[in-house]
């Protein structure tokens, strides 16, 4: 600490402890190598700012002279080794928390080593930190472990970043050299979205711009190291967002009590304020933000307390209490980076579970959509994910979760992924974007929802999914259908091949990862007509069982209705309207269902249309009954 | 309670000058942010294990820890006991403080004493420090852990008292034989923890992980929160003994021929059993007073301890054996 700090100390006690006490707090993670000087950096701020003891400096003129590497001279990279199988290799291999204070703020300090193995402890000290400091060395200026770091920083949302262009004593304290490195680094950094960026000129082993301006760079103008420590602002995200509270610990010591504990990661709560438990959807008020001293008129993000409502809803531990204006979303399928952790690569579709605030749900990691060279950017192909390696996945969970997209909010949207083992952290997850929302759970705050559409129909709205053997009588029967129901009063929309084909699905092709996908959105597009309050008859093929399932998942449970339209083969084929069955058998039209391809009969449709023993009438007769029966359109 | 619970607190008049940054003005300050994340950490283990305990240790952090449990539940009781375990060898005023702080607590105090470590009488004395800390705390803590049954355990730990606590998880993963493995350990990203294990293990939770002495300190302070008088000075009773002044606290130090306690005034910064504990010399009475002491002063906070000087390293090897 500065003399005159000293001094206050000695003199005036209490006016320094109120000052202390004021400070507040920045976290940053300090990335580079042994070879970058990083620890002889992180050892000098903690000498400077006097939290090296007599004791430590004894043992540590003695470590250097008997270890060090700087000739005798104090080696400060020695006050920060940890283990003991780290000090044999003579390396750092985790993260390391230090800590350190000035006149203006706490520090906590991620030490993470740069190898490239380490990606796992890198993105593990990034993860909580407000800036980050980037060390490169003045004699080699960027290099690919450089570009490594600042996309994980940027992966992990650390917007503030300082580049440390260290050892300028090796280079003459060249301007040139340090102004060709800023600008390399503001261009490529750029093209990473970084832009708040503050270049240093340093020489953490004599000092020079650690704490005092250095006589050595006249001509920079720019903070201090430290002074730039102590003054940068910190964007903090978690203020600016919409309020977010997960529900840790349901606090009820006795009837007259039921508080709901948890920390305010983002925003700001108050009594008064209407909130929204999510993945339920019920609102209630904010009665009380109560404290062991005393009630609070506001709580702010990184607070921890206890919020009692106004209602007795139901909330337990994993809810998450938002801002009833601005609500998480809700989703049990995503698109998220993931950085595998763990020694034992990703297995694709195995279970794993996931922790997401403080809700754990089951889950599967499908195959990666692509991985990311963290050393070009590259995005590449891959079957899996191995130690410190990133990729784009769809994370599937069994439930709907409440979430937001990682870019608007770390807290709700960074999860963990847990192995049902061993129970170990196998990776980190940052959600993109909900791939589908969550079908039974009807969390989205429209003034007008579903519900509302349908008073003005006068029906309910449904899918019914026609499906069977081309020429089996699937768009005669659908057509009939939709006249009827039409006369009815019915609100009704047909999709079938024809009007998606030419349109929506025009890119997509016939092989079978293009009829998966053709099925997918249409079940889509059923699915939002459907919200929308329409009957929807939809007529394809679909000869795939899961596809079906897929569709029927898409839609509330009793609103879908599979019409299994059933002809034998042999009478399709004689049918063949289209002509398709004997291009088939000529060998014009590869994969074409009955013929080459399978067809996977429904096993429980909701109606079973054997067409060649019905009238066209009689078969539409049954799908109307069938609606009827459930409830879909009104009786006669 | 001076200065919470609302973040911004006008300057006292009398100050002129203000190290209080505008830069951070309105946001929580780092004691806040501190206090904030520890309660965050203990409802997060309770609410992920079945039988989780505090382990009291009488001293200074668990004040804290204890006080930020309360803070925790608040207004429910805690929801786990402290579990005390015994050395038979702790100073008589540390007895005195855990007797009124079990009066006090609305829950559970639970003292375990090795009944092993009782029968062989073992002293720092006659078998030295290392096997007495072994038998009464490591394999003390172990019997009392699998005697409950607890599966979780705070501890008071800091990363800031020893290098090889700077790496040390918030939730420690032990295993079935109470051990560390370094390898083992969980990468812990935002606020997510994961206190899963596996039946057997055990996780060790230390709230105050990113505490230092001073944030200790000061919290005492702002908080009024009630420590036992060893650590303001008085004039004690002490021998010198390997360079570290021990206090006479009962007849049982054995005291060569002809050696007789001086009268000091000391104080002790860290507690532990009283033969194996130095003193420091002090005028310092009074917090603040401890306070600018400890911030003026040049040695570190472990240097009292008897147990760090065996070598280099033994913490950690302790810390792999089952000691905290």
């Amino acid at each position: 600490m500065a003399a005159h700090s000293s001094e206050l100390i000695a003199h005036d006690i209490d006016e320094y402890l109120h000052r202390h006490q004021h400070k507040g707090l920045l976290r940053f993670i300090a990335c580079g190598s042994v070879d970058d000087g990083k620890s002889t950096l992180i050892g000098r701020l903690l000498y400077e700012s006097q939290l090296v003891f007599d004791d430590q400096l004894a043992a540590l003129e003695a470590d250097s002279k008997k270890v060090g590497t700087q000739g005798g001279d104090l080696d400060f990279a020695l006050l920060l080794d940890g283990l003991s199988a780290e000090r044999e290799q003579g390396i750092t291999i985790d993260v390391a928390y230090r800590f350190f204070s000035t006149e203006t703020r706490k520090f906590i300090v991620a030490d993470t080593p740069g190898h490239e193995q380490y990606t796992r402890n890198m993105v593990t000290g990034a993860s909580t930190a407000d800036v980050a400091v980037i060390l490169v060395d003045a004699r080699k200026g960027l290099l690919t472990q450089t570009r490594r770091h600042s996309y994980l920083v940027s992966l992990i949302g650390v917007t503030s970043v300082v580049l440390a262009i260290n050892k300028m004593d090796l280079v003459g304290f060249d301007r040139d050299v340090f102004d060709r490195i800023e600008a390399d680094y503001r261009d490529f950094a750029g093209q990473l979205g970084i832009t708040d960026i503050t270049c240093i000129p340093l020489s953490a082993l004599r000092g020079d711009n650690v704490t005092e301006p250095s006589p050595h760079t006249p001509w920079y103008t720019g903070p201090t190291f430290m002074q730039h420590l102590e003054t940068v602002a910190v964007d903090d995200l978690a203020h600016a967002r919409p309020m977010r509270m997960p529900v840790q610990w349901v606090n009820r010591p006795n009837l007259d009590f039921r508080g709901f504990s948890g920390t305010v990661v983002s925003g700001t709560v108050q009594p008064g304020m209407r909130v929204k438990a999510l993945p339920s959807g019920v609102e209630s008020t904010v009665k009380r933000v109560v404290t062991m001293d005393g009630d609070l008129n506001d709580a702010q993000a990184h607070q921890a307390v206890t919020l009692t409502l106004t209602d007795e809803i139901d909330v337990s531990r994993g809810d998450v209490l938002c801002d009833a204006a601005s609500p998480c979303e809700v989703a049990d399928t995503f698109a998220a980076h993931i950085v595998w952790m763990h020694e034992d690569p990703l297995t694709p579709e195995r279970p794993y579970l996931v922790k997401i605030g403080t809700r754990t749900v089951a889950a599967t990691i499908a195959t990666p959509h692509h991985r990311v060279d963290v050393n070009t950017l590259d995005h590449v192909p891959a079957a899996t994910l191995h130690l410190n390696e990133i990729g784009l996945c769809t994370v599937s969970l069994d439930r709907g979760v409440p979430f937001d997209p990682y870019a608007v909010n770390h807290e709700t949207g960074g999860f963990i992924v847990i192995d049902r083992i061993t129970n170990t952290t196998v990776a980190a997850g940052l959600i993109e974007r909900a791939t589908r929302t969550a079908s039974n759970v009807h969390w989205q705050a429209t003034s007008v929802d579903q519900p509302a559409r349908t008073r003005l129909k006068g029906h309910e709205p449904a899918l019914v999914w026609f499906t069977g053997l081309s020429g089996a009588g699937k768009s005669t029967i659908a057509d009939l259908v939709e006249r009827r129901l039409n006369a009815a009063g019915v609100h009704t929309y047909m999709l079938d091949g024809d009007n998606v084909r030419h349109g929506l699905n025009r890119d997509l092709g016939f092989d079978d990862a293009a009829r998966v996908e053709n099925i997918r959105r249409v079940a889509e597009v059923g699915a939002l007509m459907v919200d929308s309050g329409l009957v929807v008859l939809a007529s394809f093929i679909s000869p795939f069982r899961d596809d079906r399932r897929l569709a029927r998942e898409r839609v509330a449970a009793g609103r879908f209705v599979e019409v299994f339209v059933d002809a034998p083969l042999d009478v399709a084929e004689e049918r063949d309207p289209k002509g398709l069955y004997a291009k088939a058998r000529r060998g014009e039209i590869a994969g074409f269902t009955g013929i080459d391809s399978p067809y996977e009969a429904p096993e429980a449709p909701e109606v079973h249309l054997r067409t060649h023993r019905l009238t066209p009438e009689q078969a539409v007769d049954a799908v109307v009954a069938a609606l009827r029966e459930r409830g879909l359109i009104p009786g006669d | 309670m001076r200065y919470w619970p609302q973040p911004v607190t006008p300057e006292p008049a009398h100050v002129t000058t203000t190290a209080a940054p505008a830069v951070d003005a309105g946001r929580l300050t780092h004691l806040q942010r501190l206090e904030a994340e520890s309660i965050h950490i203990m409802r997060e283990a309770v609410s992920e294990s079945e039988r989780p305990v505090m382990l009291y240790s009488i001293g200074k952090d668990s004040s804290v820890m204890l006080h930020l449990a309360r803070k925790a539940f608040y207004p429910a009781p805690l929801p786990f006991p402290l579990l005390h375990v015994d050395t038979t060898w702790k100073f008589r005023e540390m007895y005195a403080f855990r007797e009124r702080v079990a009066r006090e607590l609305d829950g559970e105090l639970l003292v375990h004493i090795n009944p092993d470590a009782q029968a062989r009488g073992i002293n720092p004395f006659d078998h030295g420090s290392a096997l007495h800390t072994d038998l009464w705390k490591t394999e003390g803590l172990k019997q009392a852990l699998e005697h409950h049954r607890f599966d979780l355990a705070f501890g008071g730990a800091r990363r800031d008292e020893e290098k090889s606590r700077a790496k040390e998880r918030v939730f420690s993963l032990r295993s079935a034989q109470h051990q560390w493995d370094p390898k083992r350990q969980r990468p812990e990203l935002w606020r997510l923890y994961n206190a899963r294990r596996s039946p057997g293990e055990s996780v060790r939770v230390f709230p105050l992980s990113n505490w230092t002495e001073l944030d200790v300190w000061q919290y005492i302070w702002l908080e009024d929160i009630p420590i036992v008088p060893l650590y303001f000075s008085k004039p004690r009773p002490v021998v010198e003994r390997d360079g570290l002044l021990i206090m006479v606290d009962d007849d049982r130090l054995p005291l060569a021929p002809g050696e007789t306690p001086r009268q000091v005034s000391v104080r002790f910064r860290t507690l532990g059993c009283y033969p194996l504990t130095g003193a420091v010399e002090s005028t310092a009475d009074t917090l603040t007073g401890i306070i600018q002491e400890m911030l003026l002063t040049t040695s570190s906070e472990r240097q009292g301890r008897a147990i760090d000087h065996d070598s280099s390293g033994s913490m950690e090897r302790k810390k792999q054996e089952g000691y905290f």
